[in-house]
């Protein structure tokens, strides 16, 4: 018996057949769909992670089930991870093969005649000769290959060779995704107007690094954010236009430029582009204490909550004692109603207001939890005084006093270094050529065998498209013509 | 001519349009009333060719002006706003029923489609009719993500795509009725004026093989203008999944067709399938949906 022997191996070789089949690469290419659909159901932590923590506020329990599906990281989960990798595997193991096969083929003469000629599409009986018949095909450019009585032609060689690209400039796109996330970064950094941005780890706020990137090759070039301007429609609201006006310099000792961006105009350092995200306002304040003394002063980043820039912030100063936190809005243009209490009405500084509750007591800044930079816990604190503040006010509260001396725009700026996007885009390129070609290609192929004194023509359209019949046709009112 | 009389022109055409839709729609309906009828009363023997021709006639002529008409609103929609009308949902839609209207008529014109008319007008009706009460916004300049030749481009060609693949979903359509038909018994003798089952077959193939390219690109410019304006060339938005979902549905049918050699009913379903992921990418993706694509306030 020689079962035993078949085991391992054939078993290999057999799951290793299935996986680089056309068809299982279609099934994973299906699949990839499917698995991508609950990504657009669940929030993403890569794109809404506060979203994603609305989830697990509301539903604990079922969000910990999610959870531990990856339903929140969709496309970094091991699952769909699984099904790309396999498609890949598939795509290698199903195109190489084909690949060497069809560069045989490419040489080869076309199969001959079926002996049945009248089971094949468009079969047709002609009085015409068979030297004509192959001199018309000759002329149309078939490839022929002839026994005595009968002629194999095959016309459209190309499809293949599209068919071929398309597939293997999939894999060009796939290995280009790979090269990015493993070679690439992206980080982000909120700056101030007027403030500078200098390219090291420590300027972001956050930073998500490639495998294998290294943060010291991060390119040393800096961003003087100088100017922001926003316009809006009066009416509506709606952003008109953003232009931000930067002096840059490539490292610490190169020339400066002064350069535009743009919501869709990035600015470029090499394979690094800068991009202008999202924008809002930074109130300008000082903070004293009961002697007087200075104990925080400079603009802090505001989070705008609705298309008006009403934003929420919070203004830390753990230098007090005891320590102090404003919990606070501001709204470039107050307005207010009964409904909502205060709330912006406006995107511009046209009557900007800061709205401050004072808390005192701890912080809970030193217990080494990432803490969001706009909001305050202020379970252990205690409320001693609320106000608005219009700019050049003060208000003193119990232990100290907070002045809004101005307000500045902060720009969010999105740093990526995304080094295997060429090739993506290329393969892309190249998969659409492939596409085409092996859709609009007819290849097909046309016998003709002697019976008698007619000779018998038919063929075989091999994608199945249209055509072959009146080809046919047209072949056999012109060769009648020639006699 | 100022701005918002441009505007307003345009609204006036829109509703003109409707009301030529709505004639075509209800001449074709009395085509199609009349030769159901006329078949019931005489046993489908004798059915008065004159007055299905003279209907027909009448339907096709005006869903050509209803055409012209929506294709002029539309221009003056763009010299309204100064820019590609093609800056929010509304517009999106009266853009996409114009490119659905043009393919039927350009095709219309090597194959007989008049007999689709009735679904199609239905169909533009539906479209123009939501878009003018739930969708309308008025006129206005673009949010700077906007901002972009990438939006004549991207944007253009995923909205022509739609057009043609619910044209393409409508003879699939037509070619699941049909089928049914013919599998209880005979065709109707309505049913017999229209084109076989084959030809439907090819037809609708032939218009998701050519579209299939033009929806690729569609989606590869997305990508190339979402790396100029978000930063990064793909981010699993939901717009963006839903593209690649229809994109592979599309493609299976196609690869299904060619090597598999699918046609006629399975191919006719999966090609319903593939049209409505599209169609839901642009429904609930737009109206319900979260993600970048959603700036415009619809
Ligand atoms: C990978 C990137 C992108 C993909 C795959 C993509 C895909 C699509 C698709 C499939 C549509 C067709 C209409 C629909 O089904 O709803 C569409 C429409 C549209 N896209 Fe994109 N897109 C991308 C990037 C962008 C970017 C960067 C912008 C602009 C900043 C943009 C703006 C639009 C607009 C304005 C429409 C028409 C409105 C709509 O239907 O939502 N797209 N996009």
């Amino acid at each position: 018996m020689s079962a035993p022997e078949l085991g391992a191996t054939s078993l290999l070789r057999y799951l290793w057949r299935q996986l680089t089949s056309m068809r299982t690469a279609l099934i994973l290419l299906l699949l990839l769909g499917i698995a991508s659909i609950p990504g657009s159901i669940f929030p993403q932590r890569t794109q809404s992670p506060l979203k994603v923590r609305e989830y697990f506020d509301d539903d604990p329990s079922g969000s910990k089930w999610l959870d531990r599906l990856y339903l929140f990281d969709v496309y970094g989960s091991p699952w769909f991870s699984a099904v790309y990798l396999l498609l890949f595997v598939s795509l290698v193991g199903c195109v190489l093969p084909r690949s060497l096969h069809y560069f045989k083929e490419i040489f080869a003469a076309p199969p001959g005649a079926p002996s049945l000629l009248n089971t094949m599409e468009g079969f047709q009986v002609s009085p015409a000769r068979l030297e004509s018949a192959e001199a018309w095909l000759k002329k149309d450019k078939f490839r022929i290959s002839r026994t005595s009585d009968s002629i194999a032609a095959e016309k459209g060689y190309l499809r293949e060779t599209g068919n071929l690209l398309f597939h293997l400039s999939l894999i060009v796109v796939l290995l280009g995704i790979a090269a990015s996330s493993v070679f690439g970064m992206r980080g982000e950094a909120i700056v101030n107007v007027g403030e500078r941005f200098i390219n090291t780890p420590t300027n972001y706020d956050n930073l998500t690094p490639g495998r294998f990137f290294s943060l010291e090759s991060l390119p040393p070039f800096t961003i003087k954010v100088n100017n922001f301007s926003a316009s809006y429609d009066r009416k509506t609201s709606q952003a008109l236009d953003y232009e931000l006006r930067v002096t840059t310099k490539d490292s610490l000792d190169s020339s400066e430029v002064n350069q535009i961006v743009k919501v869709n105009e990035p600015l470029t350092f090499g394979s690094t582009r800068v991009y202008l995200q999202a924008n809002g306002y930074s109130p300008l304040v000082t903070v004293r204490d009961s002697q007087n003394l200075v104990k925080f002063e400079g603009p802090v980043p505001f989070l705008p909550q609705d298309s008006n820039l009403g934003s929420i912030g919070a203004i830390k100063v753990p230098d007090m004692q005891p320590q102090i936190g404003f919990v606070s809005s501001f709204f470039p243009t107050a307005a207010r109603d009964e409904v909502r209490g205060g709330f912006s009405s406006f995107p511009e500084l046209l009557d900007p207001r800061l709205l401050v509750s004072v808390w005192k007591g701890d912080l809970k800044m030193d217990e080494g939890v990432p803490q969001s930079i706009y909001r305050i816990d202020t379970e252990e604190m205690e409320r001693i005084g609320l106000w608005a503040l219009s700019i050049g006010e003060s208000y003193a509260f119990e232990v100290g006093s907070i002045t809004l001396n101005g307000v500045v725009p902060w720009v969010n700026l999105q740093v990526v270094r995304d080094p295997g996007k060429q090739y993506a885009l290329f393969g892309s390129i190249l998969a659409i050529t492939g596409l085409l070609i092996s859709l609009f290609i007819r290849q097909r192929r046309i016998w003709v065998r002697q019976v008698g004194g007619n000779i018998e023509i038919a063929g075989l359209a091999l994608n199945k498209l249209p055509g072959l019949e009146d080809e046919i046709g047209r072949m056999i009112r012109e060769i009648g013509d020639q006699k | 001519m100022s701005r918002s009389d441009w505007a307003y022109l345009s609204n006036d055409l829109i509703y003109i349009t409707l009301a030529l839709f709505a004639l075509s729609f209800l001449s074709y309906a009395y085509e199609t009333a009349f030769s159901l009828r006329a078949n019931k009363a005489d046993g489908g023997k004798y059915l008065d060719r004159a007055v299905t021709t003279k209907a027909r006639k009448i339907a096709s002529i005006l869903f050509v002006v209803a055409t012209a008409s929506l294709t002029l609103a539309v221009i003056a929609r763009g010299i309204s706003a100064e820019r590609i009308p093609l800056g929010n949902m509304y517009e999106y839609s009266i853009t996409g029923a114009m490119a659905f209207a043009l393919a039927f008529l350009l095709i219309g014109i090597k194959f007989d489609l008049g007999w689709l008319g009735l679904p199609s007008s239905i169909l533009i009706l539906l479209i123009l009719g939501t878009a003018i009460t739930l969708l309308y916004r008025p006129s206005a300049p673009l949010v700077p993500a906007l901002q972009s030749s990438w939006l004549v481009i991207h944007v253009s060609s995923a909205i022509l795509s739609g057009g043609i693949f619910l044209l393409s979903n409508t003879v699939a359509g037509a070619y699941l009725w049909l089928d049914r038909m013919e599998r209880k018994g005979e065709r109707s003798e309505f049913a017999k004026r229209l084109p076989s089952l084959e030809s439907l077959d090819q037809l609708s193939y032939r218009l998701v093989a050519f579209v299939f390219p033009l929806w690729t690109f569609a989606v590869i410019s997305g990508a190339i203008w979402a790396e100029a304006a978000w930063g990064r060339y793909w981010g699993w938005d939901p717009k963006e999944t839903w593209s690649f979902i229809t994109w592979i549905l599309f493609a299976s049918y196609l690869h299904a067709r060619v090597t598999a050699g699918w046609k006629g009913r399975k191919a006719a379903w999966l090609c319903l399938i593939a049209g409505s992921s599209y169609l839901f990418n642009y429904v609930y993706i737009n109206v319900w949906g979260s993600g970048r694509h959603t700036y415009s306030g619809l």
